[in-house]
């Protein structure tokens, strides 16, 4: 029987086969770099710590300077252990990171709908875009006297100028995150039949993904910011201890080391949230994208 | 192999794609893009159009989905229809696997059948081991074959082509070629394929339509019939493919002066 070279006689079989060694030879199967552990995260940055305080020391025991200007590591040490001792510390850092934790869930509530708005109506960006762009270059401790006299020295104080700190960056994130969406994804989202909420929620939310993390990154830094901000000003026995308050409890009293412990009390939280929340969530975000190894 | 169930709508037309007189232009004073276009496409049929670039293929498939509208002329279809573009434009933040539930969500699939459809769709195009992989970790050619069941998992009975595989090595392209000839086969799609190379169209098509450019319209036609899968090497594809080539050449060349 004479073959005819011109169709095709390769079986489904085959053609499975076939198909599975090109997948194998184009997919080199390389391994994940697995993510750091948690633990190494988290301690890495203490190397610059103590190189830090070993400096501080060397400075300090020079005693170029008094103690009440320049105290020493360890005076800043006492100085938080005297508060960790009337459990000031703990409920100071607990009740900041929580007024910044409700502030933010506030700020991502009402600055997600401002940026999906301000991106799908070009004619709306045109009119409040520059607004949000101010309001994210103002700094938003601007805003404590005039919420001390809106609301008082109340916990709205405080939530106002968190809110007006974070969602400028949030919503403006999200915007930046929507305009780098590769058109070819609403493209095949709009060939699938996706509108509506379905849309911004499975296309639109998730494409944006990248530039919204980076605002929500830049709104909880700025949140925390305005927090310490408001507490250092708004002081009130109703607002109960927090970070800010104890700075000015350290200025108050005159106690250097207060002061510093208190600083540093700021910035540990600020890494600790960084290296636990963002930094992971960039990294996996970056991961599954295949935007790094 | 059959497709899974409720993934392909009846279709009782007699067409599944009909365009008449459709005209295309941009600007009202602007050049035509497609101009006075007439074409039927019967259900099940495998239609190849080639032209040179800028004929307005692609504006085309554009307007029979839905994405674009013609400026006159009637466009009907027998359904919505599904699209698949050069790129696989798979979502890079879901695996393979999510991407075609994304299209099953869409297309109003309950969630607890989401995974087994997907899993099921996966396999047609042999992929069933790659569900948990992330776009950037397939070659080109598995991911428009995610493409495939992507597009398979819309239900629809209507698959346009938009140059798929232009972007493809020349084995991953004969490969895919062999796979989606099979799924035509098997499920009894109208796939209206959009090409620059002519022997793929040869190769893959019932009927194969020349178009100009500027403005586009349809210049010729090449019946093929239902014919046994063929080999991109064949005598016969190859005869053909010069005989087009040749006119598509002179078309082109009308546009020198």
């Amino acid at each position: 029987m004479p073959v005819d070279q011109s169709v095709d006689t390769t079986t489904p079989s085959d053609l499975k086969t076939l198909e599975a060694g090109l997948d194998n030879l184009e997919t080199s199967g390389r391994p994940h770099t697995s993510a750091k552990s948690y633990l190494a995260r988290l301690l890495s940055p203490l190397i610059a710590i103590a190189v830090i305080i070993v400096i501080w020391q060397i400075v300090t025991s020079l005693q170029l300077q008094p103690d009440y200007i320049l105290p020493t590591p360890r005076q800043v040490w006492d100085a938080l252990a005297q508060q960790a001792a009337q459990d000031l510390l703990w409920q100071s850092a607990l009740n900041s990171i929580k007024r910044a934790g409700q502030g933010f869930i506030i700020s991502i509530i009402v600055a997600t709908p401002i940026g999906l708005a301000l991106g799908f109506y070009p004619k709306l960006r045109a009119i409040l875009g520059p607004i949000l762009t101010g309001l994210q270059q103002l700094p938003s401790v601007a805003w404590v006297p005039a919420a001390i006299i809106w609301f008082g020295l109340s916990d709205a104080t405080i939530f106002a100028v968190v809110l007006l700190g974070a969602v400028p960056s949030i919503a403006n994130g999200l915007l930046a995150g929507m305009d780098q969406i590769p058109p070819i994804y609403l493209r095949a989202g709009q060939a699938m039949g996706a509108k509506g909420f379905g849309r911004i929620w499975r296309i639109v939310l998730p494409a944006a993904w990248p530039g919204y993390l980076a605002g929500l990154e830049q709104g909880w830094a700025f949140a925390w910011r305005s927090l310490m901000a408001a507490e250092l000003i708004a002081v009130s026995p109703a607002l109960g201890p927090g970070l800010g308050q104890m700075l000015d409890v350290g200025r108050s009293l005159g106690d250097m080391a207060l002061i510093l412990g208190a600083i540093a009390m700021i910035m540990a939280v600020g890494i600790l949230i960084e290296r636990l929340i963002f930094s992971p969530l960039r990294e996996r975000t970056l991961r599954n994208r295949g935007l790094i190894r | 192999m059959t497709l899974p169930s409720g993934a392909r709508t009846s279709v009782d037309s007699d067409y599944a794609v009909r365009l008449t007189n459709v005209v295309k232009q941009y600007l009202a004073d602007g050049p035509v893009i497609i101009d006075d276009l007439t074409l039927d496409v019967r259900p099940g049929e495998f239609i190849s159009l080639v032209g040179a670039s800028g004929c307005g293929k692609s504006t085309l498939l554009n307007i029979i989905s839905g994405l674009d509208r013609q400026t006159s002329g009637e466009v009907e279809t027998s359904g919505p229809p599904s699209f698949m573009f050069q790129e696989a434009a798979l979502m890079p933040w879901l695996t393979a696997g999510k991407n075609v539930e994304l299209a099953l969500t869409f297309a109003g699939v309950p969630r607890s059948e989401r995974r087994t459809r997907a899993e099921e769709l996966l396999s047609i195009v042999h992929l069933e081991r790659s569900y948990d992989q992330r776009p950037h970790e397939l070659s080109g050619g598995m991911r428009q074959r995610v493409a495939i069941a992507r597009a398979l998992a819309q239900g629809r009975s209507i698959l346009l082509m938009d140059e798929p595989f232009a972007a493809l090595d020349a084995i991953t392209r004969d490969l895919l070629h062999e796979e989606l000839t099979r799924i035509w086969i098997e499920t009894g799609l109208a796939i209206i394929f959009v090409t620059h190379n002519v022997r793929e169209a040869v190769r893959l098509s019932q009927r194969v339509l020349l178009m100009s450019s500027r403005p586009g319209r349809i210049i010729q036609e090449w019946n093929i019939g239902g014919h046994e899968p063929w080999r991109l090497d064949s005598p016969d594809v190859a005869n053909l493919a010069s005989v087009i080539t040749d006119e598509l050449r002179r078309e082109i060349m009308r546009h020198a002066s």
